[in-house]
């Protein structure tokens, strides 16, 4: 399964900074970290902003600053802003959809979608959040030599 | 059995007696909307009193003295061996918290509760099934560290 490139870069971002709930991060912070163009980011940045899941801060110093709810948003709010999982106008002028074979395959696609979006509705951020925790610590224990 | 807090309320959890079994249907019942007191009552006999080593139903009731009979919520599983080629893991197939008792850590210490004992139990994995439109117990499991497991439930109308 992929991602387009910028439900990545929101996610990353929304990773970053409810982290950090009380401090600002710049585009230039999160975009070095990532390698995300400041360009691409700061599109992103502004959907972000305007589904209040981050708001921005002016000035000397400022950045972006986390302004959802970690337990509430999930992977699928986000994804959502950024690209659809697909629809029956997804198959429209898509050659075979009109026959009893292309409604076959359009039935297994429905199903992977439905998995797929079960699967990103049940993640929140706060749960990304504690699964990096989780990676951080087995790495800190492979680390240091423990098992 | 165990004892807890919960976002500043001590909890206790222990294993169900037969006592309960009335607040457990009723909680039951205003959870998903469906009475089912038949199934309570097998389902008490089955785990509540039998191969209590490898079964497992408990209840979280609050631990203060005078509390009353309140019920938070309870929780069911037993190990389940070699079903779908699996080896032995524990089986969640049952989990209600108290509506007003929710997002006070209860669930997590139901979960908690009943993964020792299925650690004391000798196994290592514990396994649940969500259907996919129950977004609450997803988050919830989801949050608690579960993951998608290597099985796909698969099913087919019969009539």
């Amino acid at each position: 399964m992929r991602l387009q490139i910028a439900s990545r870069i929101a996610i990353f971002a929304l990773l970053e900074l409810a982290a950090k709930p009380d401090q600002q991060l710049s585009v230039a912070e999160i975009g070095k970290k990532y390698r995300i163009s400041s360009h691409h980011l700061a599109k992103v940045m502004k959907v972000l902003g305007r589904e209040g899941l981050v708001r921005s801060v002016r000035g000397a110093g400022g950045g972006s600053q986390f302004s959802g709810n970690a337990r509430r948003i999930t992977l699928l709010d986000v994804v959502a802003l950024f690209e659809n999982f697909g629809s029956e106008d997804d198959d429209a002028g898509k050659s075979g959809e009109a026959t009893d074979e292309g409604r076959v395959l359009r039935h297994i696609l429905d199903e992977i979608d439905d998995i797929s979006r079960a699967t990103f509705g049940s993640i929140t951020i706060a749960t990304m959040l504690k699964l990096l925790e989780r990676q951080r610590k087995n790495h800190r224990g492979r680390a240091s030599g423990g098992n | 059995m165990g004892a807890g807090t919960t976002k500043g309320e001590a909890l206790r959890i222990r294993r169900v007696r037969a006592d309960d079994m009335p607040r457990v249907a009723a909680l039951d019942r205003r959870v998903t909307g469906v009475g089912k007191a038949a199934y309570w009552r097998d389902i008490f006999a089955r785990y509540g009193k039998r191969r209590l080593r490898e079964r497992f139903f408990l209840i979280a009731e609050p631990a203060a003295h005078g509390a009353g009979k309140q019920l938070l919520g309870f929780i069911v599983g037993e190990v389940r061996a070699w079903e779908f080629g699996s080896a032995p893991c524990g089986w969640i197939f049952a989990l209600s918290v108290e509506q007003g008792a929710r997002l006070r850590g209860v669930g997590e210490a139901l979960l908690e509760a009943i993964a020792a004992e299925f650690v004391k139990s000798g196994v290592t994995k514990v396994r649940t099934m969500v259907a996919r439109s129950d977004r609450l117990p997803m988050l919830f499991f989801r949050g608690a560290g579960m993951a998608a497991g290597p099985y796909i439930q698969l099913e087919m109308d019969l009539a």
